[in-house]
């Protein structure tokens, strides 16, 4: 019963920081583009802007969810589901601080990409499901995208993997306490650095959708699923895009930034700390997404398609050999 | 360590149950109305000019096909990089043709051009 009652806590603690997160990237959002575009329309209501973001989410709550026409009912109920469900699972294994996570997973790492890679099917699903055929060229277009650069990403976090000989997150950021020499932090971000090139690269890549586009963008083709649905329906696909900024980012803080560890920092002092540094982290990873999508163009789905089959993989794979090479030239193990 | 599946479970089941009461909840309070010009499908405001589902490429199955070679050989690197820091020196080298074959199936793929997006 207790530990029924601690993974209940936890499952509303997770939903509370999905919406929250949500709530928050939208105002980011609505600031960042707002000035950097110069469409300062979002940033008169109330002080920064902050009615507008109350205004949306009530906005979101009172419209009428209308269901286009000839729509096959069951698949189009459920595939929102499909999108959201995963991208909230995929907090579960994040370490928040050393004893502060949902689920202490000895496959962490493995385990967040592969429930993320369950959305995609949610977003084809959901375009099948409708009678319009550009919802379905969209979600076509939009999940070629996102599978381009999901191997890419995969295959970037595997020196990290080779190096610390763990897929468990917890242990990926404990890896990385302490100072090399003295004054570099034991970040993963250092040594691998063309590893954290290559996730950031597919990392914009795969979140090149409509989340950074979202108020810029007319519906269209490229808009896939999100022309399909309205009210809740569209605010929770919209949410559960955000949830995945921040789980991609999370997850470049933990597995190369340390996670919520600091370095200079005595680690008992540190405990306490842990999620404000992992989440002050995180933002500041968003953050640099964001400003990366609103300030560059948008990139032509074949260049996509090349800079990921044709660039990031032969990249990451002789990245890999040469990673390999390196440290079993430093510390020779036993032959087998 | 059951205790973290339980947990997962609890989580997934919890997801499902907020996307049900959001829904519902949303359809409630968002006001009804039968217009019947909403329920006439159109594309991006002109008439659908192709009954659905629409055909698409054979270069989209490519693809896929692609990355179900890729992910399975990318599941396996995982499990070679779990043991690869306990193993000897000799692990890198079956990697080394393992990867080989891997890369090789895609210098095929980009010879015969089905990595060019048309």
């Amino acid at each position: 019963m207790n530990a029924l009652l601690s993974s209940a806590l936890h499952a509303s603690a997770a939903l509370v920081l999905v919406l929250l997160n949500g709530v928050v990237l939208v105002f980011m959002l609505r600031r960042m583009i707002g000035r950097m575009h110069l469409r300062r329309g979002g940033l008169h209501a109330g002080p920064g802007g902050v009615i507008q973001t109350a205004a949306d989410v009530l906005k979101l709550l009172s419209k009428e969810g209308t269901r286009p026409g000839g729509v096959n009912r069951w698949v189009y109920a459920i595939a929102p589901m499909a999108v959201f469900v995963p991208s909230l699972v995929a907090y579960a294994a994040l370490p928040f601080s050393e004893t502060l996570r949902i689920t202490r997973l000895d496959t962490g790492l493995l385990f967040t990409f592969a429930v993320l890679s369950v959305v995609p099917l949610g977003v084809i699903a959901g375009s099948l499901a409708s009678a319009s055929n550009r919802a379905l060229i969209g979600a076509m277009r939009v999940v070629a995208r996102q599978l381009a650069c999901s191997v890419p990403l995969l295959l970037s976090v595997l020196p990290v993997v080779m190096i610390t000989g763990t897929l468990d997150l917890g242990d990926i950021v404990n890896y990385q306490t302490g100072l090399w020499s003295g004054a570099f932090p034991r970040w993963f971000a250092i040594p691998l650095l063309p590893s954290l090139a290559i996730f950031t690269t597919a990392a914009l890549c795969g979140l090149d959708r409509t989340v950074f586009d979202i108020h810029g963008i007319e519906p269209g083709p490229e808009s896939g699923l999100a022309g399909e649905y309205s009210a809740m329906r569209f605010g929770l696909l919209c949410i559960s895009e955000f949830g995945n900024v921040f789980v991609i980012s999370a997850l470049a803080v933990t597995v190369f930034f340390g996670g919520w560890t600091l370095p200079f920092v005595p680690l008992d002092l540190q405990s306490s700390i842990g999620p404000v540094v992992f989440l002050i982290k995180t933002y500041t990873l968003v953050f640099l997404f964001l400003w990366t999508r609103s300030v560059l163009p948008r990139v032509r789905t074949d260049q996509l398609m090349d800079l990921g089959w044709k660039w990031l993989i032969p990249l990451s794979i002789v990245w890999i050999m040469l990673v390999g090479l390196v440290v079993k030239a430093s510390l020779p193990g036993t032959v087998v | 360590m059951t205790q973290d599946y339980v947990a997962l479970g609890v989580l997934i089941v919890a997801g499902i149950a907020f996307f049900a009461f959001a829904v519902i909840a949303s359809d409630m309070l968002g006001r009804r109305r039968s217009a019947s010009a909403e329920q006439i499908l159109t594309e991006d405001g002109t008439q659908p000019i192709a009954e659905p589902p629409v055909r698409f490429r054979v270069g989209y199955f490519v693809y896929a096909l692609m990355l179900l070679v890729f992910d399975v050989g990318v599941v396996f690197l995982y499990l070679w990089a779990v043991v690869f820091h306990r193993m000897g020196a000799f692990v890198l080298i079956q990697m080394v043709v393992f990867a080989g074959v891997l890369v090789s199936g895609l210098v095929y793929a980009w010879k015969e051009g089905a990595l060019e997006w048309r």
